[in-house]
């Protein structure tokens, strides 16, 4: 059974589903935060690098799989509070560019200190690599990983939604996105709801660092780094301010670049990141606001 | 305000630059390349600094200026014959094609400047997040195609047999010029324009200020200083296109911002201060020696140095070092009392 059109193949659908599940999983990470901070986030990709080393030491020292992998979610978790207290309470309120570009000098301090701990060729993080071996569904050859991401994707953004719209803090988290001052007036507390978002968006990353463990096992200092920036044009393609859009965008990037690259002949594919470039620039020109979202009136005015 | 008074507003940076070259010429030939790093850095910055400085806007492209400047001037000088060695995928046109030093910083700048016109025109309508995005996204488009395609460099290698031209005094007369360039803008009605556009673009587009004109102004004369400090970099040392990305984006943006972004002073003493610090740092890799103390630091330190300063700057004094107002000579205050008594009598 093939999809026999250009060089399309089941397994290349699937992988390019799968890697479009994993960066669904960051955009939903970063447009939280997003949502209740204004901020953009460029130092996901350092958070998510910081979980992978965490995974690499866990074998190291021999700890079991599973430990390793709760070692990694609780290094990332911990950052991400850490990260938070230092850098983006302070500057709450701050134009979202300034504190992009604090994200900026974060990222860019977290890569040197890893560069500086694990040098250039970085530790190996082999706990899920089994998850490469394939299974074999109706005849056709899939890579486990392909699956266990896609399922792990399906279950964390439903959880993710029964959050946002069934408890309390979700609801909290989804009024303090639409307007952070009334929602404060109407009994929300903001810092509850900022350090909630800031660790679901923490778990996040790191079932996100997992996954990507998978497929990259030489774990570096540019671990991830690539994949958010990818994230964050998908993101913006999207719609920054709502979770669905923001999904729906990181989504189709992660499912454009597996597609593409798999079908495309490499003097063609390298060139891919252009196209996606090109591709959020027209979009931002077009739908300021992204695209899976309603227009929404005139320039905001203070 | 008189003219004089005006003066040292474009003195003061070209009198740091000066300065900077003089006490690059007094040092060892090793400690030498770091002040033509540091002035080559000056003239980027101030490029950056005359896009975000004067209209307020975040823009991450100013680096993919520098990198096609780098690439005009560094593909138009090297010699013919040596082209089909060090590039063999070079297009015909660019092989039998070379231009003399000065020609080609000129070809360098114009690049940059078309490229940023190009670019700028529908890029311009952006502010905020989308404008730092989107200028983001041109710089990733840059890297790619400068990393992949061999018909207009030498890819992911980096470039050889560029005559190398850019002694200390040329790098500065480069600073000097971009540092001028950038005063003479902000002077003219354009740059006014701008700066009012930035401070409240309602009251500005009220007044019958185009927005978009304007910035598309300033966007292009930073692309064009962009290429050119491209131009110059490239005649110092064989550039490579990883060196013209985000490392470069990161360090020139922290300078404007620890120096501050609002003025021309700023983007020269944030330039010069951080490129001190990070040369420092960057030959304590190989050991210096303190008052006595032999330090070593492991590579990447001067990045975390440079990282936490721009972060500390952001959170406790955002408006960096000069807090955003060029330099003045320091003025008899009236004392308070003084104008209670004026006001009192009238």
């Amino acid at each position: 059974m093939t999809l026999a059109f250009l060089n399309l193949s089941w397994p290349v659908f699937a992988d390019a589903l799968a890697l479009g599940s994993i960066y669904a999983l960051m955009a939903v990470g970063i447009g939280l935060v997003f949502g209740v901070l204004r901020l953009v986030n460029f130092a996901y990709g350092q958070l998510m690098m910081v979980g992978a080393f965490a995974l690499a030491f866990g074998g190291q020292w021999g700890l079991p799989n599973w430990e390793s992998i709760l070692f990694c979610i609780g290094v990332v978790l911990a950052l991400s509070l850490v990260m938070d207290r230092l850098v983006f309470r302070p500057l709450r309120g701050h134009s979202p560019a300034v504190m992009l570009v604090a994200t900026f000098a974060v990222a860019f301090i977290l890569q040197n200190i890893a560069l500086i701990a694990f040098g250039s060729f970085g530790k190996t993080a082999g706990a899920l690599a089994y998850l490469q071996e394939p299974w074999d569904i109706f005849g056709v050859e899939i890579r486990k990983i392909a699956i266990v991401a896609i399922a792990t994707a399906a279950v964390c953004l439903a959880a993710i939604q029964l959050l946002l719209t069934r408890t309390s803090v979700g609801l909290h988290m989804r009024a303090a996105s639409m307007d952070f001052g009334t929602a404060r007036m109407l009994g929300v507390r903001a810092n509850r709801v900022i350090t909630g978002a800031v660790l679901v968006s923490g778990l996040l990353a790191a079932v996100a660092t997992l996954m990507l463990s998978v497929e990259q096992t030489q774990v570096t200092s540019t671990f991830a780094l690539s994949d958010t920036i990818y994230v964050l044009m998908g993101v913006v393609l999207g719609g920054l301010n709502r979770p669905i859009p923001a999904t729906l965008g990181g989504f189709s990037i992660g499912f454009a670049f597996g597609l593409l690259g798999g079908i495309l002949p490499t003097n063609q594919s390298q060139y891919l990141p252009s196209f996606i470039f090109a591709a959020v620039i027209v979009v931002l020109l077009l739908r300021p606001n992204g695209l899976f979202t309603r227009a929404t009136g005139a320039v905001e005015r203070l | 305000m008189s003219q004089a008074r005006r003066i040292p507003e474009l003195l003061v940076p070209a009198l740091l630059i000066l300065a900077t070259a003089w006490l690059g010429l007094e040092v060892s030939t090793y400690l030498q390349a770091y002040f033509l790093d540091t002035l080559v850095r000056v003239a980027i910055v101030v490029a950056l600094y005359v896009f975000i400085g004067n209209s307020g806007v975040l823009s991450f492209g100013t680096i993919s200026f520098v990198a096609l400047g780098a690439w005009t001037a560094g593909v138009l000088t090297v010699p013919s014959e040596q082209k089909k060695f060090t590039m063999p995928g070079l297009s015909h046109f660019l092989v039998t094609h070379t231009v003399g030093n000065v020609a080609s910083l000129a070809l360098a700048a114009a690049a940059g400047g078309v490229f940023a016109l190009v670019v700028g025109l529908p890029l311009m309508r952006l502010s905020g997040l989308a404008a730092g995005i989107a200028t983001f996204a041109v710089l990733g488009i840059t890297y790619n195609v400068l990393t992949h395609e061999q018909k207009i460099g030498p890819g992911l290698n980096a470039f050889s047999g560029v005559p190398q031209t850019t002694a200390i005094w040329q790098a500065a007369i480069g600073g000097l010029i971009c540092v001028a360039v950038a005063y003479v803008y902000q002077r003219t009605r354009f740059g006014r324009m701008l700066r009012a556009a930035r401070e409240d673009p309602a009251a500005a587009t009220a007044s019958g200020i185009s927005i978009h004109r304007q910035r598309l102004l300033a966007f292009t004369l930073s692309g064009a200083l962009a290429g050119f400090a491209g131009g110059i970099y490239v005649h110092l040392q064989p550039l490579q296109v990883n060196g013209l990305y985000l490392d470069l984006t990161f360090i020139t943006l922290a300078m404007l911002v620890v120096g501050g972004v609002g003025s021309l002073l700023g983007a020269v003493v944030g330039a010069l201060a951080l490129n001190g610090i990070y040369s420092f740092f960057s030959a304590a890799t190989n050991t210096v020696d303190v008052f006595g103390w032999h330090l070593k630091v492991p590579a990447g330190t001067a990045e975390i140095v440079l990282g936490v300063l721009m972060a500390v700057v952001l959170i406790f004094r955002p408006n960096g070092l000069t807090g955003g107002r060029e330099f003045s000579l320091p003025r008899r205050r009236r004392r308070v009392a003084d104008l209670e008594k004026a006001r009192a009598t009238t």
